[in-house]
This record gives C-alpha cells, structure tokens and sequence, in this order.
C-alpha cells in the first residue's frame, strides 16, 4: 500500500470531521426550521476571527479564546434567526435563501472593512505526529476528536433531552407541537443557537489550521451545502456519512491530481448525483 | 398520581371548567363556526357530533389554541383562554388529541410518550405517569422502542391519547378517535374511553360515529354547518327523531 | 403614439447623445450600468419564472475566458470567439437544465445546484492556471484599436456597443414578455403539476429561457473582458458576483423590463458613492451595504423597486414573488 495514498486517506478523514460538524449544524437548522443559511459559511470565519483576535491580538488563553467564540457564534445564530428568518418564515423558500445571501455579502463585506483582506493566522503550532511512517498533523487529530465529541454530545442531546426530543418532533410535525406544550419559537431559537454553536465549534478546530480571511467561507462553504444536499439535506446520519465521502474524494483526488481539481471533481460528483438521485444518497 | 386522580373526581355539585360563548372562527378563507355555545362541568364526558364539514375539528382547535376565534368568549374555570397559546393552553390543563392522530412519525412510542409530557408539571411526575399510560395501554409499552409511524391504526389511536394523557391533563379533547378505524378497534377505543372517564377525566369528544359516542358521554351537542342544531343528554339524543333518522340510520 | 412611447424615444435620443457630451469617467459609469443591466435582465429572464440561480457566474466566466484563452492563443477574433462561448455558456444551461427540469429539481435544490455549477467553473478557471493565469487573472493581449479584435481604447466605441446589447437584451426580454411562453412559465411558476395536466411542455419552456438566459450573460461576460480588458476568476464567476447580480435584480425589479437596470443603476450608484465619500479606506462597505439591502428588500420589498411603483400605480395583481 502505498504510504503517501494512505496518508493522505487519513488527512482526509481527519478534515471530514469538521467538515461533518458543520454539516450537522447546517442540516439541524434545515431540518428544524426548514431553511437554509447560505451564509452559514461565513458565520464560521467570524468565529475565526474571534479566535484571532482573542488570543492572537489580546493575548487570551487559547481555551477561552475557543470557548468565548463558541458562544458568540451561537448567540450570532440566535441574532440571524431573530433578525432575518423569523420575519419571512412565511415566506417563500427562494426569499430565505437570498436573505442568507445577503448576510453572506454582508458578512463578507463588513469583515473585509474591519479586518482587511489580509491572511491572519493565530500562530499555534501543533505537531506532526509519525504512526508507522504516517505522518499525522496534531490538529487534524485534534479537530478529528473533538467533531466526534461534539457530534456524539449533539446525539445525546437530541435523544435524551425534552429540549432535543422536541427539536427533533418539530421537523417532523410542526403544527401540533404547540399541543404538546412545546412553543415553537423558543425552539426555533435554541435550534439556531446550536446550529450557531456548530459553526463556532468547526471555527476553533479551523483556526488551527487555516489561516483566516473574509472570503475563507466561499472556500468550504459551498462543500458544506454540497455535502448536506448530498446525504439528503436534514438527515443529520446521511450528512454525517456524505462529509466522510467527499473528504476521502478530495484528499485522494488531491493526492493524484491537484488539490483544485479533486474539488472539481466533488462538485461535478454532486451534479451528477443530483440528477440520479435528487434526495440524495441517503435521503429522507 | 393519586393525588391528581382524586383532585379530578372530587364529588359534589360539579361546576362548569369549560364554557364557549357564542364563538365565531375560522380560517382566512373561510368561517367554519358561527356563534357556538357549550359547555363542559367538571368530570363529564360531553360529546359533539355533527356531519363532516360542520366545523367539528375547529372547535377543538379553536379551543386548544391552534385556530384564533373572531369573536365569543372562551373561559377555562372562569378564566379566558381567547388568545392564550397553544403551549400555555396546555399549561393550563386542557390536552388535545388532534384529527388523525398526528404522531411524529419517526419518532419512537416512548418518545412520543416524552414529548406529552414536556411542559414543567408533567415532568416531575414523568415516570409515573408514563407507568399508568402504559397500564391502561400495554401494546404500547411492547412497542415503545418502535418508531410510531409504524404502529396500527389502533395502536397509534392509543399512543396519540396516552400522548395527551402524559400532560396529566384535567381536561382532555378527543378529535374523531374513531376515524379511520376498524369496527372492532373503535370498540376498543371507546372501552377505553369509558375508562379514562371512570378516572374522573373531563372529556369533549368531537364524532362522526353516533351511535357508539352517545353510548360514552352523558350529554351531546349536535354541530351542523358551524352552529349548536340540537343539544341535550345522550338519552334524549338517542331517542330524539331527527337525531335517529339523520344520524343513526333508524 | 402615447405618452409611454415619447418617454422612451426621448430617453434613447439622451442615450445616444450622451456620449458626445459627458466626460470619460461618466462613459465609464455608464457602459458599467448599461453592460450589468444588461447581465442582471438576463438572469431576469429567469428569476422572474421561479428559476432563482445563485450560479450565474457560471456563465460570466465561459463567456468571458473563451474568448479570451482563443485570442491570447490562437489569434482567433473575438468576433468568433465570443459565438462560441456563448454557443458553450448555452450548452452549459442546457447540460445542467435538463436533469434538473426533468427531474423537478426545483426551488432549494435547483438554487444549490446552480451555485455548485458556478464554483465548478471557477475551480475549473483556477485549477487551469497554467492558461487561465488562475487566480491571478490574465489579459486579453491589447493592440490599440481594433475591430477585428474588438479592442477600443476609446469608450465611444465601447459605450454604442454597450448601447446596442442593451437595447437587444431589453427586446429579448420583452419578446419573452409578450409570447406564449411568458404565460406558460407562470403557469409553470404557480402550479408546475397543473400545467404539465394542461399540455404545457414544462421542461422545454423552462429549458427554452435558460439556454437564453445563460447565452446572454455570457455576452455580458465576454464584452466586459473586452471593455476591462483583465479578467480574473473570481470577479467573474464567484459567488460575490453571482449573488450580486440576484441583489441588483431584485432591488431594481425582476418583474419589470426595466427593473434590472434600474438595479445596475442603483449598485453602480451606490459603489461610485460609496468611493467617492469614503475614499478607498473603505473597500467593502459597498458590498457590506448590498448585503444589508438585500436582507431588507427580501424582506420587505420582494418585487423590488420597480415593482413597488408598479403595484402603487395599478392594483392589478401580477405574478407571485417565486414560489
């Protein structure tokens, strides 16, 4: 077997554990609330830049940095919810998306004035672990362990608590759940809350590896919706698995071809599997 | 649990928990109810029958919140429940068993179960109340682990009011449980019923199928095209005419 | 001959005299205005039936990069070039339209697989930087004036052109507007299943309007490369600009003929402002405003500028906001 294939097998398994976490984050809110937040992306890069600034510019401990980030990216997700999809929940489901949209540009745009376009990296080193002639970076394990955590924690909460059974009836009928003594919008709100806390979470994991700008979010932003289409957009199982699918695509198309291309691939992939089976490989 | 089952058949002259006052409702499209009137004392079991159509599952709605009323008044012992939500009406104690059951499909028996009983009272006493739902319903507690969607009808009748019951409610509104039914399942579902009554439960039942819910309830209203036609008790019903030829095939 | 008819005879003959009178940069602004408002009526054409693409860049960037890569390379005119990207950019819109229609992916999901259609043409551009220049950007090689390689330094030039496609992209648009066809996409727009019942060939309407609403942008796209004379893969086919052509076409009023320009007008506008008052310190605040405008008027003006003024004016109802 040849070692370098191998490792960049790993690799790829290792990224598709953020890239899994966002996706739960991005499909939760889909399934609950039935919208999609195309700026959900961007949401990441500004927990990024809290990182950042937290700990790179104030000199705060890297564990509060993460944690403070979390929860301002949460409380940012209640704010969107508030603020841009509560009004027009009513509305048609192409208005949403362009309402997103416009958050993203906005997003984007209000970091480029605040940050400038310039490539910030928080400067942690973590190392290269070697596990027979596999060479591992530290992050990636890291980041690896922490989205199962994450995800197994989601899990428990979704089927232990009142709060999750709740959020996950509400997907499935959402007009009677007020009969159940359930009120709706608080549990739209936690809902994006968690969603929220998702994306804060895969920001802490990135920023320790990638470097971050505005535009970082127009980099894995469309895999993520990709992803989430693609294990059947609100099946948090099928997005989970589809995230590990498309990682291995593209850390082996990368491996053989360029990094660009095996991304190419992926989303000629998607077409190609949106034609074949619209609901996705999983599906509903 | 004793103590909640004492409280609702307490004895004595029986005062009136829930009164409607010439309530109006209906959708934006359409007015389904015209200056409806009734009333329901404590510990009874009162029935509304009517033809499809005559607004039946509005009036449950209109009450448990789900449907805004125009006009009238609404009062829960006295108290106006006109505008309350959803959720805070069954704060209050009122349950609502909806129009086809509408369980959550995917969800398992157990979990159904969990999310009737999610508001703050109904918790606290969870596990006992989950005991004496699956008492009274032992298919569910074999099925607990099956996804709901998966049950019978039958089945899901019962999980759809041991839902309801799981909120410990004082009042509890039953949309057409028959519909639907075999003829020897709706038998067991009005067994049932006659059951939770003996509990000393308040009950509303809305029915297309006369003859069985007049044999449950000790009065009747008869709800046609959005208005109170007829009303009395389930004897006077049984043996009105028009009621028997209209309604009962005689 | 009524009043309408006056109004825009008029506005034509200031369209046509302008040039003769207002300064260079002015001539800039307004090519920019009239080749955007041209873009933004193409998507248009579609957006206005349902069919939202947040991938158009897609066919900005075949329609751009063709042309160019032929000339760079292959000294092959522009005036061959630019037919066969657009022949190409249709294509495209055809490839990725007759799955989708056929198999009714529609809404949400056509919407996502428009944008993974455009991020595939610009990873294609970049991951070909060996002759795209990748992200970098490349320059179609410039010989001063030219018609043979629609090259000319002068904006006159550039602006008449400019004028013209314009002018055809409003006549497309009004040709969609007043056949068959605009009834059929409603019908198709409001109630797809009813429809195809009433004999309406839903994938050959929706099929129809998405070949031509991929070729001329991608005119759009191939003219702007020639005015800018740089292109650059993310200023053509990123998701900023494809998002910004839905913005601009719902702020002016995709329902309008009329609309998208005012939507170019209005970007433009607010991009030049924004420069002006702020100085370049504040690059992004133009797009940051566009993203709080967006929001806005997807909240509460869906029909757009235009639009508004339309419902004021006659109460008659038109067809509903995207369903």
């Amino acid at each position: 077997m040849d070692m370098f294939l191998l490792e960049a097998a790993i690799n790829g398994l290792l990224l598709a554990g953020v890239l899994a976490l966002l996706t739960l984050g991005l499909n939760l809110i889909f399934g609950v609330i039935d919208v999609v937040w195309i700026a959900y992306a961007d949401l990441v890069m500004c927990g990024m830049y809290a990182v950042y600034w937290l700990f790179a510019v104030y000199g705060w401990p890297l564990p509060l940095a993460f944690a403070v980030s979390v929860l301002g990216v949460a409380a940012l997700g209640m704010m969107v919810h508030v603020l841009i999809i509560a009004p027009i929940l009513s509305s048609a489901p192409i208005n949403q998306l362009l309402a997103t949209g416009g958050l993203l540009y906005f997003l984007q745009s209000f970091a480029t004035l605040l940050f400038t376009t310039d490539f910030r990296n928080i400067g942690v080193r973590l190392p290269i672990i070697e596990i027979g002639g596999i060479y591992i970076s530290y992050s990636r394990l890291l980041a690896f362990g922490v989205a199962l955590v994450g995800a197994t924690a989601l899990y428990l909460f979704l089927k232990r608590t009142y709060i999750g059974t709740a959020i996950r009836a509400i997907a499935q009928d959402r007009e009677i759940i007020g009969l159940m003594g359930v009120d709706q919008r608080r549990i739209y709100l936690v809902t994006s809350a968690i969603g929220g806390a998702l994306a804060g979470l895969g920001a802490c994991l990135l920023a320790l590896q990638y470097d971050v700008h505005p535009f970082i979010g127009n980099t894995f932003g469309p895999l993520i919706f990709m992803i989430c289409v693609l294990g059947g957009l609100g099946n948090m199982i099928g997005g989970f698995v589809a995230a590990f699918i498309i990682s291995q695509i593209i850390a082996i198309g990368g491996y053989y071809f360029s990094t660009e291309l095996s991304y190419v691939l992926a989303f000629m992939l998607f077409i190609v599997l949106m034609f074949i089976r619209p609901q996705g490989i999983v599906g509903r | 649990m004793r103590a909640w089952r004492k409280f609702i058949s307490a004895g004595g002259p029986k005062p009136i928990m829930l009164s409607l006052v010439d309530v109006s409702a209906g959708y934006s499209s359409l007015r389904a109810l015209f200056g409806v009137s009734l009333e329901v004392a404590a510990g009874e079991t009162v029935g509304v029958i009517g033809p499809n159509g005559a607004g039946k599952t509005t009036l449950m709605r209109v009450i448990s919140g789900l449907v805004a009323a125009f006009a009238g008044a609404i009062t829960l012992d006295g108290r106006s429940i006109v505008g309350v939500p959803p959720h805070r009406i069954v704060e209050h104690g009122i349950a609502h068993v909806p129009e086809n059951r509408r369980l959550f499909p995917r969800l398992t028996v157990e979990d159904n179960l969990r999310i009737g009983a999610f508001i703050p009272a109904a918790r606290h006493h969870f596990a006992e109340q989950l005991a004496w739902v699956y008492q009274l319903f032992p298919q569910l507690r074999e099925r607990r682990r099956q996804p709901a969607g998966t049950l019978s009808g039958g089945e899901q009748q019962m999980c759809a009011i041991g839902r309801a019951l799981m909120s410990r409610p004082r009042l509890l509104l039953m949309d057409e449980p028959s519909a639907g039914l075999a003829p020897l399942v709706v038998q067991q579902v009005f067994d049932l019923i006659r059951r939770i009554r003996a509990e000393g439960l308040t009950v509303l039942i809305v029915e297309q199928n006369v003859q069985q819910v007049l044999e449950v309830v000790d009065r009747a209203y008869l709800l046609e095209v959005g208005s109170i036609r007829l009303a009395g008790t389930s004897t006077e019903l049984k043996n009105n005419e028009f009621i028997r030829k209209a309604y009962m095939g005689l | 001959m009524n009043a309408r008819r006056i109004g825009a005879l008029t506005g034509l003959g200031v369209l046509l005299a302008l040039p003769f009178v207002t300064p260079a940069y002015f001539l800039h602004l307004l090519i920019q205005i009239l080749l955007w408002g041209f873009i933004y009526t193409a998507w248009s054409t579609m957006g206005r039936f349902g069919l939202v693409s947040l991938g158009h860049g897609a066919f900005m960037g075949v329609g751009a990069y063709v042309p160019a890569l032929l000339w760079n390379y292959y000294d092959v005119t522009p005036w061959l070039g630019i037919p066969l990207g657009i022949v190409l950019s249709a294509l495209l819109g055809l490839i990725i339209g007759y799955p989708c229609f056929r198999l009714k992916v529609v809404g949400h999901y056509f919407a996502l697989v428009t944008l993974a259609l455009g991020q595939v043409v610009l990873l294609s551009i970049v991951a070909a930087r060996d002759i795209t220049g990748g992200s970098l950007g490349m320059t179609p090689r410039s010989i001063g004036h030219s018609w043979y390689a629609l090259q000319f330094p002068e904006k006159r030039y550039f602006y008449a052109i400019a004028l013209l496609v314009w002018l055809g992209g409003l006549l497309v648009w009004r040709w969609i507007d007043r056949g068959i066809g605009r009834e059929a996409l409603e019908a198709i727009s409001d109630d797809e299943e009813a429809a195809a019942a009433v004999g309406i060939d839903v994938t050959r309407e929706k099929l129809r309007v998405t070949i031509i609403s991929a070729a001329l942008t991608a005119l759009g796209g191939a003219l702007f490369g020639q005015y800018l004379m740089y292109l650059n893969p993310e200023s053509v086919s990123g998701i900023g600009v494809s998002l910004q052509i839905v913005f601009a076409a719902i702020a002016g009023g995709m329902y309008a003929m009329l609309g998208p320009t005012v939507g170019a007008l209005l970007t433009i506008a607010l991009t030049e402002g924004l420069r002006v008052w702020f100085g370049a310190n504040f690059v992004g605040a133009a797009n940051a405003i566009y993203g709080i405008l967006l929001i806005l008027f997807v909240v509460f003006m869906p029909r757009g500028i235009l639009g508004w003024f339309e419902m004021a004016r006659r109460p008659r109802a038109g067809p509903a906001p995207a369903e």
